[in-house]
């Protein structure tokens, strides 16, 4: 008996032994925490009232579901008996423990720029969380998809490691911020348009992409659609408190306020701030608004007046803190409308942060609004105040509509 | 049996404007709180939706955020002499619930008392002896308007009112309201604008030598950030107040100016749709040692406290008084005992004059945007050579024009018919109504009690409410409608219809739901329930805040007081009670 459990001690003695790399120092630990909040693990990896990062809610993924891991440093069902090289790897290059295959829902090609000082740091920190016994099948694609190894060809065509560098003609603020946004902040998972095979098209970075019946807009310095027309302070504030004089986080935005970007160094918000000026828009001119006499503009004119105007002003001016701003809004003036049909039909709440405790919400409009009328009401939206933007048709709406309800 | 829960620092009964504030400011000193609420849960978002907030049928006509008598009734009567029966329907008065409660359905008249009325009958009798209130039973709060002041500028930053000051540090400001005590700062957001009755309700008082100002209001005027940092936003003079919830974040409730940081504590909690059943003693009958409640599916729990607050309606925190055996009932008869004392209510009276050609607009409204005027109110003016103590604020202050129940027409109109369509048509937007809402003085035989006979659905009695209009105050109200019709001359106008109060109260029309006192406080057991910290004088580790406390009511909407008093309770507490806990006034 005596003898068996040594063996057995000596087991996990080697298990164990493999976290070597790991520091015990607080310095260390906190570092690694802080980039824990810069990449958003918890999103993911932490299901909603359940332990942190014992593993998340399934993602639904164009290609199917996929859940994500355990990463506590449970030795079965977590990331305990993994080794540093493991970790890193899983980071850098989207191979895990044993050669197994990431699919790119885990923002590896994004991970991959990270410094390694930072994985080391991140390391560190999930040395030291709690260990949690759950186990999870992250893998619930059909066929072809479930195929692990289809992700080399993957990586073949996509995919190409490489640690950021710095650009030694720009700011030490913008470096950091372009470190930032294309590395832990991963912005780009959502923001930059997907290829078929779920890749980011080249050449279109941050320039609006969908995601889960939303529509992550446009992030360049695009002054019609994109952030242009915000200053430094107007995107600092939204990304540190959910609003800003202009705007309200709605959808997966506002969780990436509440559990990520909320909690970021006020210098790492500027510096994002900073780079994501400096992002070149696609140079295409903004479209010319509809006539106000298109009978969709004047159908949508009679809902706007009874209906929003209230809240968000016959001007579409909104109320600070409260009602968003709806003249001459970037994501109002996005081409894909997905996200304004979605916030109409579904309503949208704002987040609370310490700074912002109100949480005002707009309610559901899908229930006593039709498809037309949804349309119309958008589509006026979007081409009245000085916004201008495709016109929303009844058939959007009731795509949409099914979506959500699926 | 009841299952015995976790101890908590603090249980709170009632979460709406007193119980917020107060699990706020104690969840700040540190404590554990957590707030039994019978109602449900309600927030502005999911609660009152704007795309069905302004539904008269549903909120006004059936009164869908009301408590019903189904969950608890009351009997009413006149005196002493009749046999009280039980209401099948709120009436007279609209009782709220649910988190909010009576604060999320209310107009937003924000007003503070004159500092006389602090202290009423040490100011009455050194002003026209004592034989002048003989026949009242008047008394002072214990505390007076000066040490309340800070108290009241809290809640109205709290809230953002809008209005104008008439008194700033003894300055009086021009076009504020000059009889008002003195405060130390102006209101946090300036007046709302005047709509075009008040204007002329104000042009035509002026001309009587009179003195309108704007009534100090939570319907805000502007944008506004709370000191909790909670933003609100500018009303849109919807019409849809009273009776209603805001959906446009404008109107000061708990939901829009505490619930949103106060949900957010880990050191708060709120359990809903739980109706606290009693107050439990400890055998020496000196000491709460919690409450026990009953849950939505009928289960009973027992939630240990160390400091337990009565935060209910103020009739409720009463009855809550009277079925715990906290503080000796009162007996009219005898004019001893303290708890159901000095009830009073509110004596109103209205006015409406009938144009031609004007376009009033009633459906640009807010529960409190219009104008006041103080001059007839309290102690402001002379009552040397009158028969009667007390007064009346008069307000023009049109809150709606709603479809259903807004069709005001002359006297002699038929009920129905063509010729009534006809005139609401005609007088729709050619009708100025302007009311006096006047003081209510306590007697000795208007109190409240348990009911002998008729029991709640859990068995328990009910509340039982013996009241009529005392002789002083109907005569005082009928001088003010007096004063009313000089105002309706000077408007002009084909016809005034000037009412008068009567004797009789009546418990069916609904007149105001501003029911005072039961738990009274004041600086002798003998005479009130509550200390001047609202401490229960014999179970020092219960207070009890609302209207129940005030020894009398005055001419105005008691939501502001109640405020104030939140926070000189939260104070008291804070201050002392929680350095030393035990009685804070020796008596």
């Amino acid at each position: 008996m005596k003898k068996a459990a040594l063996i057995a001690g000596l087991a996990a003695a080697t298990v164990f032994g493999a976290k070597g790399f790991a520091s015990d120092l607080f310095d260390r630990i906190e570092a690694g925490r802080y980039q824990a909040v810069l990449a958003d693990c918890s999103a993911c990896h932490t299901r909603p009232g359940g332990k942190p990062f014992a593993g998340g809610l399934p993602l639904q993924t164009p290609f199917g579901a996929l859940v994500p891991p355990n990463i506590t440093p449970d030795p079965e069902t977590g990331i305990g008996s993994w080794s540093y090289a493991d970790f890193r790897n899983a980071l850098k290059t989207g191979i895990g423990k044993g050669g197994k295959r990431l699919y790119p829902a885990m923002p590896y090609p994004a991970y991959a720029t990270m410094k390694d000082t930072d994985i080391a740091d991140l390391w560190a920190y999930f040395q030291k969380v709690e260990p949690v016994t759950n186990h999870v099948v992250s893998n619930q694609l059909p066929f072809p998809f479930s195929i692990r190894a289809s992700m080399i060809g993957w990586n073949w065509l996509n995919f190409s490691p490489k640690e950021f560098q710095p650009d030694p003609a720009k700011s030490a603020a913008w470096n950091r911020g372009a470190y930032l946004v294309n590395g832990a902040g991963h912005c780009g998972t959502c923001h930059t348009p997907k290829s078929l095979t779920g890749a980011d098209k080249s050449g279109e970075f941050l320039r609006g992409g969908s995601l889960q019946s939303w529509y992550a807009p446009n992030l360049t310095g695009d002054p019609h659609k994109g952030l242009g027309s915000w200053s430094t302070d107007d995107i600092v504030s939204y990304l540190k408190t959910g609003a800003n004089r202009f705007d309200i986080a709605s959808g997966p935005m506002a969780e990436a306020i509440t559990q990520s970007t909320s909690k970021w160094d006020d210098a790492d918000l500027q510096a994002v701030a900073a780079y994501l000026k400096d992002i070149k828009s696609d140079g295409t001119p903004a479209p010319q608004p509809l006539a106000a006499t298109d009978p969709a503009m004047a159908a949508g004119k009679a809902i706007y007046l009874d209906r929003c105007s209230a809240c968000h002003n016959s001007t579409g001016a909104g109320q600070a803190s409260l009602f968003a701003t709806l003249a001459k809004a970037p994501v109002i003036n996005s081409t894909d409308p997905t996200s304004l049909i979605r916030v109409v039909l579904q309503g949208s709440q704002a987040v609370a942060t310490t700074a912002r405790p109100t949480t005002p919400a707009m309610p559901s409009f899908g229930w006593n609004l039709g498809d037309a009328d949804v349309a119309n009401v958008l589509t006026y939206v979007r081409n009245s105040w000085g916004n201008a933007a495709p016109p929303v048709t009844p058939g959007q709406v009731k795509d949409l509509r099914a979506a959500l309800k699926r | 049996m009841a299952r015995k829960l976790p101890r908590k620092d603090v249980v709170i009964v009632g979460l709406g404007w007193t119980g917020s504030i107060l699990a706020h400011e104690l969840t700040d000193a540190g404590l554990d709180v957590v707030a039994i609420e019978r109602g449900p849960w309600r927030d502005t978002a999911t609660d009152f939706n704007v795309a069905y907030a302004p539904d008269e049928l549903r909120y006004a006509v059936r009164k869908d955020l009301f408590l019903q008598p189904a969950q608890e009734a009351m009997t009413m009567r006149n005196d002493v002499s009749q046999t009280a029966l039980p209401m099948r329907d709120y009436g007279s008065f609209l009782p709220g619930t649910g988190v909010g409660g009576a604060g999320t359905h209310w107009n937003g008249h924000t007003w503070r008392f004159f500092p006389s009325d602090f202290a009423l009958k040490t100011h009455l009798t050194e002003r026209y002896g004592a034989q002048r209130i003989a026949d009242l039973q008047l008394q002072d709060w214990g505390v007076s308007y000066d040490e309340m002041e800070s108290a009241f500028d809290r809640f109205e930053y709290l809230c953002g009112i809008s209005g104008k000051a008439g008194n700033l540090n003894g300055a009086i400001q021009q076009g504020g309201n000059p009889f008002e005590g003195p405060r130390k700062r102006d209101y946090p957001l300036p007046p709302m604008q005047m709509t075009y009755a008040p204007t002329l309700f104000a042009e035509a008082a002026r001309s009587k030598g009179l003195h309108p100002f704007p009534t100090p209001s939570a319907n805000l005027s502007g944008a506004y950030v709370n000191p909790l940092g909670i933003a609100m936003g500018q009303c849109t003079a919807c019409g849809f107040c009273e009776r209603f919830g805001c959906a446009n974040y404008s109107k000061s409730s708990a939901h829009t100016t505490v619930l949103p940081v106060l949900m957010r504590k880990s050191n708060f909690e709120a359990r809903t749709e739980c109706e606290v059943l009693k107050i439990n003693l400890a055998a020496d009958g000196k000491t709460a040692t919690g409450v026990t409640y009953i849950d939505v599916n009928g289960e009973t729990f027992e939630q240990p406290a160390d400091l337990v607050l009565l935060n209910a309606y103020g009739l409720f925190n009463v009855r809550l008084m009277l079925l715990s055996g906290i503080g000796k009932p009162y007996d009219p008869a005898s004019g001893e005992g303290v708890v159901g004392r000095n009830y009073c209510y509110q004596t109103n009276a209205s006015t409406q004059v009938f144009f031609e050609g004007k376009h009033m607009n009633p459906f640009i409204a807010a529960g409190a945007l219009g104008q006041s005027l103080d001059d007839y109110n309290g102690d402001a003016f002379d009552h040397g050579p009158l028969d009667f103590v007390g007064g009346a604020g008069i307000n023009c202050i049109p809150t709606n024009g709603r479809p259903i129940q807004y069709r005001p027409v002359p006297p002699g109109t038929p009920r129905w018919g063509s010729a009534w369509k006809k005139a609401t048509k005609q007088y729709y937007n050619n009708t100025l109504i302007f009311s006096s809402q006047g003081s209510s003085y306590a007697t000795r035989g208007n109190y409240l009690d348990l009911d002998p006979t008729y029991k709640d659905r859990f068995g328990r009695p009910l509340l039982r409410v013996t009241f009529d209009f005392p002789d002083n105050d109907i005569r005082m109200s009928n001088w003010v409608s007096d004063r009313m019709k000089e105002i309706a001359d000077a408007l002009g106008g084909k016809q005034a219809v000037v009412g008068k109060q009567r004797k009789g109260w009546n418990s069916v029309p609904y007149q105001s739901t501003h029911n005072t006192g039961g738990a009274i406080m004041g600086t002798d057991p003998k005479t009130s329930a509550v200390n001047r910290h609202l401490q229960a004088w014999d179970v020092p580790n219960v207070f009890v805040i609302g209207a129940s406390a005030f020894p009398q009511n005055a001419g105005k909407n008691p939501t502001g007081p109640v405020g104030a008093l939140a926070y000189w309770a939260a104070d008291a507490i804070r201050n002392h009670y929680l350095k030393n806990p035990g009685k804070l006034v020796e008596a």
